[in-house]
């Protein structure tokens, strides 16, 4: 797969405001990439430098190749689908659609046959005439993704397209937006605030909050495999324990945590390494039996049945809660003690910035 | 909650007359019946003394058709024309300006273009007078830098008129140009940009079509007073009747003619009822009217 848009050491600086921080990304040909964050996280300002509204304070964006630098918005061969649609008022739908071919000064009769052909698309064939004032929110919607694609761009820009409509119309759209970007095969960069969302459409998500990367990857390596303490929250529930790597033996290490103590199967951690430990509800298991290589024990605070699947809370001995969903069996008593467990490579363990900040230090004091 | 209900029931039976506020009534006795009775004049007769007596007469009205006033009418629409188009011309870029920029003196730029509002627009076409007079400012200045031996006559023609149609019409202008352009969404010209439009194909295809009622309601203020505004062509146009207020107020005060002023008024207001329901059908807001 080829690199369609490459950004090299991005910064956007307005005033004091560090809103992207030395950004390096790639996106790949075909693919629908999420750039998913919290509002304020940098995501659309990301989107926005790609699309030509915002430069770049530092740091390079190419598209196949070409940097784009000195291409003003009309220049690029991307296009955007805006948060509040931005359809032209005064124009029907029609002219909204051809707005981009007429730009390209494309011959009438070609002009014709493309908008209607984009609109059967994105099945709104005889709305042609309307306004977008006459349309609905899904029906707006639909209008700006045919007005962004008509012109066939390399890398279509969404920002955060599906966040006015409500949840039904959002997970029908969620689809049917999966299904044009197969069909088209065009490049979509994604950005939401909706980790659903996200999850549900993207070839990869990359996660991004205050204005740093913090993981790359596809749905499933984000969700099992978190590189941060904040992609492990962002994503899911997690139950997550500040630890320190008390001992290692070849094929093992041992695990303090401030309510007790566990063994994992060795990783690139040192002794006395700080570390953040995140384990899903749904991987943590309970016995009323101490169980072998684990010394963590808790109280049942409360155990809720939803259908198919029984959420426990187990308080541990420093009052922390630990959450723990399993298919709905027998319950235990509220108030019984249990013993927690997992299977090894169940829990997923963090390096902590806490030793990153102190191998940072380390290495210019050494300087 | 059962008490709100019971008072506005009572108040829904009570005669329509206790509904009429101070609003309605200054209209009436203001508006309205001044009105009636210009209309009533219009069509009142003079006796040989020159004293206006309730015989009902359609020869005021006739004598509008008299080649010399349809002459100024002609004069006046034309002076109204070129102020108005004048006023598009430079109030536009300048509307743009304040209405888009970033800079922190966006209010005061704004309060530059209210303040002559506050002024008498006499006094302000006196100060025209100061500036551009035979011994005036303009005039002292050039012939101190040897551009000129004799003053410069700018002053009591036609174009001296519209200079000072143009300056006390203009905040007329930029008021409701600044509110369509400063409601106008940033998003648009940002998606035309995107689709491939460069700035002069936005300016045309976008920002000129969803600014054209802020155009529409300056034009009307701008072109409806202009029509009226007699004083700036006595004072800066030396007298040479150029609108149809001159003619109207020459009624009233030397031409001791009240009845034909009176129709004159009529022709004015009907022209100007005329613009205004141009305006709504072109798909004006009434509301930007108001400014």
């Amino acid at each position: 797969m080829s690199v369609v848009v490459e950004l090299r050491n991005v910064n956007k600086i307005y005033g004091s405001n560090h809103v992207v921080k030395d950004l390096n990304l790639d996106v790949y040909e075909g693919e629908f990439l999420t750039l998913l964050g919290s509002s304020g996280c940098g995501k659309t300002t990301t989107l926005r430098m790609v699309a030509g509204f915002e430069e770049p304070s530092s740091g390079s964006i190419s598209v196949q190749g070409e940097d784009i630098h000195n291409k003003e918005p009309f220049e690029r061969d991307v296009n955007t689908v805006f948060q509040s649609y931005a359809l032209f008022p005064h124009m029907t739908v029609y002219d909204n659609v051809a707005y981009g071919l007429k730009m390209k000064k494309v011959k009438k009769p070609e002009i014709k046959e493309r908008v209607t052909e984009m609109l059967e698309l994105v099945q709104l064939g005889g709305f042609e005439k309307r306004y977008p004032s006459q349309l609905s929110g899904g029906q707006k919607q639909r209008v700006a993704i045919a007005r962004a694609l008509i012109n066939r761009p390399k890398v279509l820009l969404l920002d955060e397209p599906l966040g006015a409509l409500d949840l039904k119309l959002r997970k029908q759209m969620q689809l049917e937006l999966k299904r044009l970007q197969k069909k088209l095969n065009i490049t979509f960069i994604y950005v939401t605030h909706d980790q659903e969302e996200a999850l549900t459409m993207s070839d990869r998500i990359c996660i991004m909050d205050e204005g740093v990367l913090q993981q790359v990857g596809t749905p499933a390596e984000i969700y099992e495999s978190p590189k941060t303490r904040f992609v492990a929250t962002f994503i899911g529930e997690t139950n997550l324990f500040d630890g320190v790597v008390s001992g290692v033996t070849d094929d093992r290490m041992s695990i303090h945590i401030e309510p007790g103590d566990f063994e994992v199967p060795r990783e690139d951690f040192k002794a006395g390494e700080m570390l953040v430990i995140s384990v899903r509800p749904e991987r943590m298991l309970y016995s009323t039996e101490p169980v072998e290589g684990f010394n963590l024990e808790g109280i049942v605070k409360e155990q809720i049945y939803v259908g198919s699947i029984l959420k426990t809370v187990v308080t541990l001995s420093n009052g922390n809660e630990i959450k723990i969903e399993r298919l709905a069996g027998q319950e235990l008593p509220t108030g019984g003690r249990v013993y927690l467990y997992w299977k090894d490579g169940d829990a997923k363990l963090i390096r902590s910035y806490d030793n990153v900040f102190a191998e940072a230090v380390e290495n210019i004091v050494l300087r | 909650m059962a008490k709100l209900s019971r008072h506005t029931f009572r108040s829904n039976t009570l005669p329509a007359i206790t509904t009429v506020g101070p609003v309605t009534l200054w209209l009436a006795f203001f508006v309205a019946v001044p009105l009636i009775y210009v209309l009533i004049m219009s069509f009142c007769s003079l006796d040989e003394g020159y004293n206006v007596v309730f015989k009902f007469t359609l020869a005021n009205y006739q004598r509008l058709l008299d080649p010399n006033y349809i002459q100024i009418y002609g004069t006046s629409l034309f002076v109204a024309f070129i102020t108005t188009a004048l006023c598009i011309v430079v109030g536009y870029p300048f509307s743009f300006l304040i209405a888009r920029t970033t800079s922190k003196h966006k209010a005061l730029l704004y309060m530059l273009v209210i303040i002559p509002f506050w002024t008498n627009s006499l006094i302000r076409i006196y100060g025209w007078r100061t500036l551009l007079g035979t011994n005036g400012w303009i005039n002292n200045l050039l012939i101190m830098m040897n551009l000129t031996d004799t003053p410069v006559e700018f002053l009591f023609n036609r174009g001296a008129t519209i200079l000072g149609m143009f300056y006390c019409l203009f905040p007329y202008m930029v008021l409701p140009l600044y509110t369509a352009i400063e409601k106008l969404d940033k998003n648009l010209l940002e998606a035309s940009a995107d689709l491939g439009a460069k700035s002069r194909s936005t300016f045309t295809r976008v920002i000129i079509p969803l600014t054209m009622s802020g155009i529409f309601s300056g034009s009307i203020m701008v072109f409806i007073p202009s029509l009226g505004y007699f004083f700036v062509s006595d004072i800066l146009g030396g007298g040479n009747s150029d609108v149809i207020g001159n003619l109207i107020e020459r009624q009233f005060q030397s031409g001791n003619n009240w009845p034909l002023g009176a129709a004159l008024s009529i022709i004015l207001i009907l022209i100007t009822l005329l613009l205004v329901k141009l305006y709504q059908k072109l798909g004006g807001d009434m509301d930007n009217l108001g400014v």
